[in-house]
């Protein structure tokens, strides 16, 4: 059974970790993912929550994960755009949550993005 | 959409947009196999003339095209199970909508991942409204609120990752003794 004990230990935990997180906005990563009808007909849903997994698993303070409307691309969603501070916005296209693992590691953490998985590589074919 | 947790993921939507306060959430399962789903908030509400074209796939509130495909495939989905969609406003009072599916046609979506779309609902709209869900069926029946959860956090975002995953596990948990039989 959860408990609000349990809960109690996460706001603790998660307390260190926020004061660990520098003030300033410009140091934040953002993902933001498609959530509109469209997106979420297409696979949104464990897309974001695999973000989430991968964010938790890797304790990473920065990250900070959002949700957005409808961007007029339904043909490509699940979208999500990953904006490193001070980088260009990223846009992935077709997320599956078997891919976000490698974005979060080669992207949000190691900043190389997946250029296979990105819009650009996607509109080539 | 290919579960009836994917239509509530995006019809809240609408209620967050109408700026509620709060919004009731309710999944109850009669004995006779019908499945209601209801969603009722204290936002804007809409007018009788807006109401009155809400179910056409033409109308929506956003300017930057012009359809709206939420609330047709929810009465989509419903009426190929054999049931339907209500729906209720009053300006400035609030909205509720209610989806009654046939579970028992073969032609009825799964329920599908409830816990996961609750998540995944307070995750992307951690501050305001507040969140109520109540889920019965004759095995029994569970509550869970996000204002009841809220002063434990003294603070902390229920967006964080370590709280949305505490609510997913055990919203899991509380839902399947009641609604497992009709997840899959």
């Amino acid at each position: 059974m959860k408990t609000l004990a349990e809960l109690e230990a996460i706001r603790k935990a998660t307390l260190s970790r926020i004061n660990m997180r520098t003030e300033e906005k410009s140091e934040t990563t953002r993902v933001v993912i498609g959530m509109a009808t469209c997106g979420i007909a297409a696979g949104a849903r464990p897309v974001m929550l695999s973000f989430m997994d991968e964010v938790e698993k890797r304790q990473l303070a920065h990250v900070q994960i959002s949700q957005t409307g409808c961007i007029g691309m339904c043909r490509l969603e699940p979208m999500v755009d990953v904006i490193l501070p001070g980088k260009e916005k990223v846009t992935y296209v077709h997320v599956k949550p078997d891919m976000v693992p490698r974005i979060v590691a080669e992207h949000i953490v190691n900043g190389r993005p997946v250029e296979e998985y990105t819009i650009g590589a996607a509109e080539k074919n | 959409m290919k579960e009836i947790a994917l239509h509530l993921l995006d019809i809240v939507q609408n209620s967050v947009r109408a700026d509620a306060s709060h919004v009731d959430i309710r999944f109850l399962l009669g004995a006779d196999g019908v499945l209601e789903m209801g969603v009722r908030d204290d936002g804007c509400g809409m007018s009788a003339e807006l109401l009155s074209r809400v179910r056409s796939p033409f109308t929506t509130t956003r300017t930057t095209r012009k359809v709206g495909l939420g609330i047709p495939l929810l009465m989509q989905n419903a009426m190929q199970s054999g049931g339907h969609v209500d729906i209720e406003s009053e300006e400035g009072k609030g909205t509720e909508i209610v989806a009654y599916f046939v579970t028992t046609s073969i032609d009825c979506l799964p329920l599908g991942d409830l816990a996961s779309t609750m998540a995944s609902i307070i995750m992307g709209s951690p501050d305001k409204p507040e969140f109520a869900i109540r889920c019965a069926s004759p095995a029994g029946e569970m509550s869970f609120s996000t204002e009841n959860i809220r002063p434990v956090l003294e603070g902390v975002s229920l967006a964080e990752p370590g709280v949305v995953q505490w609510i997913k596990e055990s919203l899991e948990e509380e839902i399947e003794p009641i609604l497992g039989g009709i997840m899959k």
